[in-house]
């Protein structure tokens, strides 16, 4: 069983860049035709100030941490045993290619079901950006349940 | 494509797509442009080794093609909120179609907003993911 003490735990906050190349190849991998998510002056025709984050990839930029792994070490998850069981997230602001995101994790709930055969870790995750030298705005809110299968 | 509020009805649907057959390359790309290195999704080993039969598709590429499929009709601008459960494992092989609907039109935090149901199905109509979105819609119709 997991540890419950590490409800209410916060992670090390991190900050991940946005690059250009990798939203393209995000792109790519999804099969995003829209000119705006892959061109630069279609995104700026649009209004945007460089190539928008889409709307899913916040949490990929979240796997970008200097270890994505932070979270399953400190709780010791096996992760050939995880299961992603539901991701939600709520938007703010743009992000864009060329900014720089901060995220910060914290560890909502912990719970299982099934006489303890699945458990489910609950991550929310507040994802900011710098707009002056002291000012930030939130971009997105994130909600993440981790479903771990346990040996029976 | 325009979305006038006053012309919005509930049970309105989404233009919906259906993805080519996942292929193991599709999950390799996705594993790569990610960040989500589980390799569960890309190496068969690994994947058996960890009791599944085969490598099986990101969740998180399902909801990536929904948030197309909310692209496609709006200004990404006007997302409020996008929210999904993944009900079942989306295999290798299979297509799967993005769908979604209009369930209320509501005045939320100032805006006026749509909710939509959203989910992913395979060939053979079973759901993969069923979850939530929130649009703002302007009063003037929205440019998209």
């Amino acid at each position: 069983m997991i540890d419950r003490s590490f409800i209410g735990r916060t992670l090390p906050p991190f900050e991940v860049e946005v690059e250009k190349g990798a939203l393209r190849f995000f792109a790519k991998a999804t099969g995003q035709a829209d000119l705006v998510y892959v061109d630069t002056a279609a995104a700026k025709a649009a209004g945007y100030p460089d190539l928008p984050v889409p709307p899913t990839y916040l949490f990929c930029l979240e796997m970008a941490a200097p270890n994505p792994a932070a979270l399953r070490e400190l709780l010791a998850i096996d992760i050939s045993r995880v299961l992603h069981g539901e991701q939600q997230f709520v938007y703010h602001a743009m992000a864009h290619a060329g900014e720089v995101l901060r995220f910060e994790q914290r560890i909502a709930d912990i719970y299982d079901k099934k006489g303890g055969a699945l458990e489910f870790v609950v991550r929310e995750t507040r994802v900011s950006k710098q707009t002056g030298a002291a000012t930030s705005v939130l971009v997105a809110e994130l909600r993440a349940v981790t479903v771990v299968r346990n040996a029976g | 494509m325009n979305i006038d509020y006053e012309q919005v009805k509930v049970g309105d649907e989404l233009p919906a797509f259906t993805t080519d057959a996942i292929s193991r390359h599709t999950l390799a790309l996705y594993c790569g442009a990610s960040n989500d290195h589980n390799p569960i999704h890309v190496d068969i080993d690994f994947a058996r080794r960890a009791g599944m039969p085969d490598v099986f598709a990101h969740g998180m590429l399902s909801m990536a093609w929904l948030g197309r499929l909310l692209t496609n009709w709006v200004d990404q601008r006007a997302l409020r909120g996008l929210g999904v459960r993944f009900i079942a494992i989306t295999h290798v092989g299979d297509r799967i179609t993005c769908r979604g609907r209009v369930t209320q039109k509501l005045e939320q935090d100032g805006e006026r907003r749509l909710r939509l149901e959203v989910s992913t199905v395979d060939q053979n109509g079973e759901v993969k993911l069923s979850g939530e979105a929130l649009v703002a819609i302007a009063s003037k119709p929205v440019a998209k």
